[in-house]
């Protein structure tokens, strides 16, 4: 099959939106006839990351590429950018503000979310600028 | 388990009467952080929750959850609703606080596993 690929832009503390990015990746992906785990795995990690750039950034963007052995996401952001990518990764970290907890995020649960469901996982972040987030899932073989 | 017979069961209030309410119920799960419930529910799970604000139907949906279960009377916020609408999500609602209405989703035999 041919190769799909296509980008998303993604606005700080727009919540109303939060998760439309996702959704429609999601679509796109059942479109394309990915089987349903795989399609479940990127569900989740592309909402966690979706949500961080809402949550922590000023503004980004998820690009998607889809190709026969793989999917591969990138969201990039403006924003303040991890400090420490390492203590960010361990579940339970997390830096979100009280009324970010309020809504219901903030266990430090999503970067974890990312790592379990994803075959492979970058984190890159110049604290000022911003972070990218990029990671792929495998596909099976074609019969 | 059908999510009518939870429903009746429960006497839970539907509050988006027009989705479609025909599911399986696999199991449930009880949180109030987004990102657990899209680390540990499965697919058909029912999610028992306090938050009513408009991103936990993006949670239901893309987890493919059966329905958003808001405990103590609590009512889903408008925008909430329109959008359970639109991705077909249903969001029941009961005035009894969760280990309540655990409890008696356990006996009916839900699990989370
Ligand atoms: N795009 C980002 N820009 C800046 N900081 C980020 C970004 N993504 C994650 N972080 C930092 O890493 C921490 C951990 O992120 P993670 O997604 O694992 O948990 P969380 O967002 O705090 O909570 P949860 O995802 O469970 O709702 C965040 O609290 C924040 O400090
Ligand atoms: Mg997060």
């Amino acid at each position: 099959m041919e190769n799909t690929e296509g980008v998303f832009f993604l606005t700080g503390k727009d919540f109303k939106n939060a998760g439309a990015a996702s959704s429609s990746l999601k679509g796109i992906l059942e479109g394309r006839g990915v089987p349903q785990p795989i399609i479940r795995r990127v569900a989740i990690a592309a909402f966690e990351a979706e949500m961080n750039v809402i949550i922590y950034a000023v503004a980004g963007m998820m690009n998607y590429t889809i190709t026969d052995e793989m999917i591969k996401i990138r969201i990039q952001d403006m924003g303040p950018g991890i400090p420490n990518i390492e203590q960010a990764m361990k579940e339970g970290y997390s830096t979100a503000p009280d009324y970010i907890r309020e809504m219901g995020f903030g266990s430090g649960m999503g970067l974890p979310n990312i790592k379990r469901n994803s075959d492979t996982l970058t984190v890159n972040s110049v604290v000022g600028e911003g972070t990218t987030v990029e990671f792929s899932m495998n596909l099976p073989p074609a019969e | 388990m059908e999510l009518q017979e939870v429903i009746n069961s429960l006497s839970l209030k539907v509050e988006n009467p027009s989705v479609n309410l025909k599911r399986e119920v696999t199991g449930a799960y009880v949180s109030d952080m987004l990102s657990d419930v899209m680390g540990n529910a499965h697919e058909g799970f029912l999610w028992i929750t306090l938050q009513i604000h408009l991103n936990i139907v993006a949670v239901a949906s893309l987890k493919g959850l059966s329905g958003i279960l808001l405990v103590n009377n609590r009512v889903p916020a408008e925008e909430t609703l329109k959008k359970a609408i639109e991705e077909n999500v249903p969001i029941l609602t009961s005035s009894l606080p969760t280990f309540e209405l655990v409890g008696r989703l356990y006996s009916l035999g839900l699990r989370c596993r």
